[in-house]
């Protein structure tokens, strides 16, 4: 694979209203496990299903029902893991997160505080702008998910739906690399991309399917260097986490406001109580969620319904041997044997399915950056605004595409004659290939023809023969007059030779 | 025939098998016995239908030579367990009318083996207590009496010792935490074994503390514990600290030849201020494996002493987070809450109507035991002596003993009410000589061997290696057999 050289972003600076101040952020990013069964129950994961449907009686936290280990989510954490060049723990133990409330059935949260599954890793996110930055990865473990409790149902009465409970999820931890508003989204952008080329979470924010809590502090410039140096953090500001997020949007401005309202404490001589917040999106600020007084004791302890999660080398050496490519080895391939620029093979690798579908068209077409050019330009386009449908609802398939970028290749149609074979194929449901031939749409390149076409029109018009010979810009109006008269099939170029020939010019 | 009662599970089996008797009148037999016991409050929800109908099942399998051993036996079940659409409340108000929609591995073994379920037996709360004194359904009582007291039948399974004692089944289930079988056995004159952690399942059975919870039998002979162990044993991918190892024939192991096997007697166990009589019983004991031919060997266990304190660490720090679903959410007792009451409220509420005086004090302990601030001193030292405590046994093994020999007990059973005012530490001592065994997830069986001065039955400890359990119950049959226990209460209630 080749590897990609990027710059390190420069940190967002805030002016205070005395001095300049710097963001550190940290990012916990919880994961849903994309599998059919929950972590420790055969219950379904399916969203949307009838409330309290998808319960197993341990779900539910039933007298005597005991948690049994999903292999398919610590499959899927090991992947994810692999995916963020991760040390992969072979031995990893289960602990009791303690702590009441209704939607928690059994009382305690079944979490990994100890030994976590996954080690230390990275990620390198890219900001568009020609630089990266490289996001060490504390750690990733594996979680119960808790349910969901309804308030707004009844005016007395709140209700629990289960269907959540025990689903299995990542909490993915950064370390606390991530410098700017952007640069988290960015990060948690890139966090989900790699996951849906592996296929380890959908990623779907809206569901809660993907989440974040942000943790924030503020520094003086320079200091952030210091820790850097030293990993002490008491170089770093007292940092507050803001729970829960869901959107990209939201992340950044969440951090935008949190931080500013620390610089306004502290250079109000105040001091930032380390506390978790809550994101108000409607008013854009942070509340207090709970204070260290009302903060949980979480009593963590080695679940003992769990025995310690012991895994073998040759069964992660075995995952690792099938992962797919991953996001950051395909950008650099596509930009290598395709000839792409760095901006397209970033478009195109943004969402697998549409990688793959481009490859599909570059391999079978025989022109990447033509292809490229006809799935980011014309196809993209077009599905935007069809509905903004995703390339797995194209009515054109890739092998079709790929037809009209050869058929080009091959000079057979002009890029203008394929702009509307494609839109035939779009809404008809035809071959392009069998387009071009029913409807002789195939380009003249008998010189023979197109001269008979050029001559005709410069015996009919000797007054804008005259000008154009004064004036050898205006050859291009016989060019345009040309193809008006073979019906735009004439071969441009070929078109462009003899006019210029025939002018004299 | 007017004492089926009294019949061992092995002679039951033996007459059913041959059509001397059916399970149907086993049964009746059974019931009638229940229904004439209430003064012992042994069975706290009968089930005289469900027994009717599995007798007359078991009974066709019979007809048909499909002959489990324990094809038509009548047993009692501990309130632990789970059993399908039956009251499982584990002896709590916090689950006042719960009845399961799932069987226990147990009890599913059971019956699919041609078991008759009697009726749910008396405990203590949750498992947690050693006279069956805090059980929302009162006390049971020990069937032995020597005088006007009414005794503990001890406890937690001490509705399970009554009965057993009392022939008011053949056979019981019990579970051990600490020594909740073993004790109760020992009070009773009855067998009692605690197998192998990992043994016998634990889906179903309402958990105390998961990491030294284990069922096993209670039954008037070693050969009975060998037959009903077999039957509660086995693999089950539900509990994931189930072993993966194949059940061996306990009966077959029972040869009653114990020449040449190890027995080690452990000094630490000989405390301060141990009774004369429990003295004796241990000694006797001792004498009669080396005179089955066993060679007697002097061990050390250092760690013994600090069993117990980390046993009521470990224990209760589980049972706090075991117990946290009881919260008046989605099923048992929740409590009537004021206008305003929050969520807090009905957890507050709920769970002081619903958990007795012992649950709540353990749940207060372990709570704390594993608070921030407190954690390493309590419960990880807790875990670091138990390690100890196991490697203590692991040497031991290591060095050629074959099992270890110990009282059950450090008294007889007493009367009920006797402790309420002492200091909650007296009643955690009845479990000196047992949790040492649960510590270290070791097979344990109690034998009544003698009984004391008033006559009140006593018994000894056989410790084994892990998953030798034939081994251990073949050292128990040759004790049973040497020691000639035979007494039986006198039928007073």
């Amino acid at each position: 694979m080749l590897d990609l050289e990027y710059a390190a972003p420069a940190p967002k600076v805030i002016a205070g209203a005395k001095h300049d101040w710097e963001l550190v952020i940290g990012l916990e990013v919880h994961a849903q496990v994309a599998t059919k069964a929950k972590l420790f129950s055969g219950a379904s994961t399916l969203f949307g299903a009838e409330p309290n449907s998808n319960v197993a009686f341990v779900d539910a936290g039933m007298p005597g029902m005991l948690p049994v280990i999903n292999e398919a989510c610590v499959a899927q954490a090991v992947r994810t893991g692999l995916g963020l060049k991760a040390e992969i723990n072979l031995f990893s133990a289960f602990d009791r997160k303690n702590y009441f409330y209704p939607d928690l059935p059994q009382g305690y949260q079944i979490s990994q505080l100890y030994h976590p599954i996954v080690g230390e890793g990275e990620v390198l996110v890219e900001l568009g702008d020609g630089t990266a930055r490289l996001v060490r990865i504390e750690r990733i473990h594996l979680e119960q998910d808790a349910g969901k409790s309804i308030h707004d149902m009844d005016p007395t009465m709140s209700f629990v739906d289960l269907n959540r409970t025990g689903v299995a999820l990542m909490e993915i931890v950064s370390r606390p690399d991530i410098r700017g508003p952007e640069e988290a989204a960015a990060f948690v952008a890139k966090l989900r991309q790699i996951m849906r080329y592996l296929g380890t979470c959908d990623g779907n924010m809206q569901n809660g399917n993907l989440r974040a809590d942000v943790n924030v502090s503020i520094c003086r410039p320079g200091d952030y260097e210091k820790y850097q140096a030293t990993q002490d953090f008491s170089h770093l500001g007292t940092r507050c986490e803001i729970k829960n997020m869901n959107s990209m949007r939201f992340i950044q401005a969440a951090i935008e406001v949190e931080a500013r309202r620390q610089i306004a404490i502290i250079e109000d001589g105040g001091a930032v109580v380390q506390e978790t917040r809550l994101y108000d999106p409607d008013k854009n600020e942070t509340r207090s969620m709970r204070s260290k007084e009302e903060a949980h004791d979480y009593r963590y302890f080695p679940d003992p319904d769990l025995l310690p999660l012991e895994i073998e080398q040759a069964w992660v050496d075995d995952i690792a041997a099938n992962l797919p490519e991953l996001p950051d080895a395909k950008k650099a391939r596509f930009i290598a044997s395709f000839g792409l620029s760095d901006y397209d093979a970033s478009v195109l690798t943004a969402d697998v399915a549409n990688a793959a579908y481009f490859e599909d068209v570059a391999k079978g077409g025989g022109d990447g950056k033509l292809a490229a050019n006809w799935v980011i330009n014309e196809l993209f386009g077009r599905l935007k605004k069809d509905g903004d449908k995703g390339i797995t609802e194209s009515p054109i398939p890739a092998a079709r595409l790929a037809q009209i970028v050869a058929l080009i290749k091959a000079e057979t149609i002009s890029g203008k004659i394929a702009k509307d074979v494609f839109d035939i194929a779009y809404t008809q449901d035809r071959d392009p290939e069998e387009i071009v031939k029913t409807d002789g749409l195939e380009q003249v390149t008998d010189t023979g023809a197109i001269e008979a076409a050029v001559d005709e029109i410069i015996a009919a018009n000797p007054a804008q023969v005259e000008k154009a010979k004064a004036n050898p810009k205006l050859a291009g109006w016989f060019v345009g007059q040309v193809m008006k008269s073979t019906g735009g099939k004439a071969n441009p170029a070929a078109v462009n030779a003899l006019v210029a020939a025939k002018l004299g010019l | 025939m007017t004492d089926l009662t009294k019949l061992t599970i092995a002679d039951a089996r033996d007459a059913l098998r041959k059509g001397d008797v059916t399970s149907a009148e086993l049964t009746q037999a059974c019931l009638t016995a229940i229904d004439a016991a209430d003064a012992l409050n042994a069975f706290v929800h009968k089930t005289p239908e469900v027994a009717k109908s599995q007798a007359e099942a078991a009974d066709a399998r019979l007809k048909a030579g499909d002959t489990p051993d324990l094809c038509g036996i009548p047993l009692g079940i501990k309130d632990l367990f789970c059993t399908k659409g039956v009251p499982s409340q584990a002896a709590s108000g916090i689950l006042a009318g719960f009845k399961p929609e799932y069987e226990s591995t147990v009890t599913s073994q059971l019956f699919d083996a041609g078991a008759v379920m009697l009726g749910k037996l008396n405990m203590d709360e949750f498992a947690m207590g050693s006279s069956n004194e805090t059980s929302v359904y009162g006390d049971a009582v020990n069937p032995w009496k020597v005088d006007d007291r009414k005794l503990t039948p001890g406890g937690s399974s001490g509705g399970s010792a009554a009965a057993v004692a009392a022939d008011l089944c053949l056979g019981a289930t019990g579970t051990d935490t600490g020594g909740s079988i073993r004790q109760p056995a020992a009070f009773t004159g009855i067998t009692g074994i605690k197998p192998t952690y990992g043994r016998v399942s634990r889906w179903g059975v309402v958990a105390f503390a998961s990491s030294l919870d284990q069922a096993g039998p209670m039954t008037k002979t070693v050969r009975d514990s060998a037959i009903m162990l077999r039957a509660m044993s086995g693999f089950d991918p539900k509990d994931s600290t189930s072993a993966n190892i194949p059940v061996p024939d306990f009966e077959a192991a029972l040869t009653g030849d114990i020449r040449g096997k190890v027995i080690g007697i452990p000094k630490e166990y000989r405390m301060d201020g141990m009774p004369a009589e429990i003295a004796k019983l241990w000694e006797d004991g001792t004498a009669m494996l080396r005179d089955a031919g066993a060679d007697i060997r002097d061990i050390s266990l250092p760690h013994t002493k600090y069993a117990l304190p980390a046993y009521y660490v470990i224990a209760p720090a589980e049972a706090s987070s075991n117990l946290a679903r009881y919260d008046g959410v989605r099923f048992g007792h929740r409590a009537k809450l004021d206008k305003g009451d929050g969520i807090t409220e009905m957890y507050e509420k709920t769970r002081a109507e619903g958990f007795g005086a012992e649950v709540q004090r353990r749940v207060m302990v372990g709570t704390y035991v594993l608070s921030a601030g407190f954690y390493d001193a309590y419960y990880n030292r807790a875990r670091k002596v138990r390690a100890l405590i196991k490697r203590d046994f692991d040497e031991v093994f290591a060095a050629g003993v074959d099992a270890i020999l110990t009282p059950a007990t450090p008294s007889a059973a007493f009367g009920l009410g006797e402790m309420a005012d002492a200091d909650p530490i007296k009643m955690y001592l009845n479990d000196v000589f047992t949790v040492t065994v649960n510590l270290a997830g070791l097979p344990g069986i109690a034998v009544p061997t003698g009984t004391d001065a008033s006559g009140l039955p006593l018994g000894l400890q056989l410790i084994g290696r892990p998953w030798e359990e034939g081994d251990l119950l073949n050292v128990a049959y040759s004790l049973e057999r040497a020691a000639g226990f035979v007494a039986k209460p006198t039928h007073w209630w």
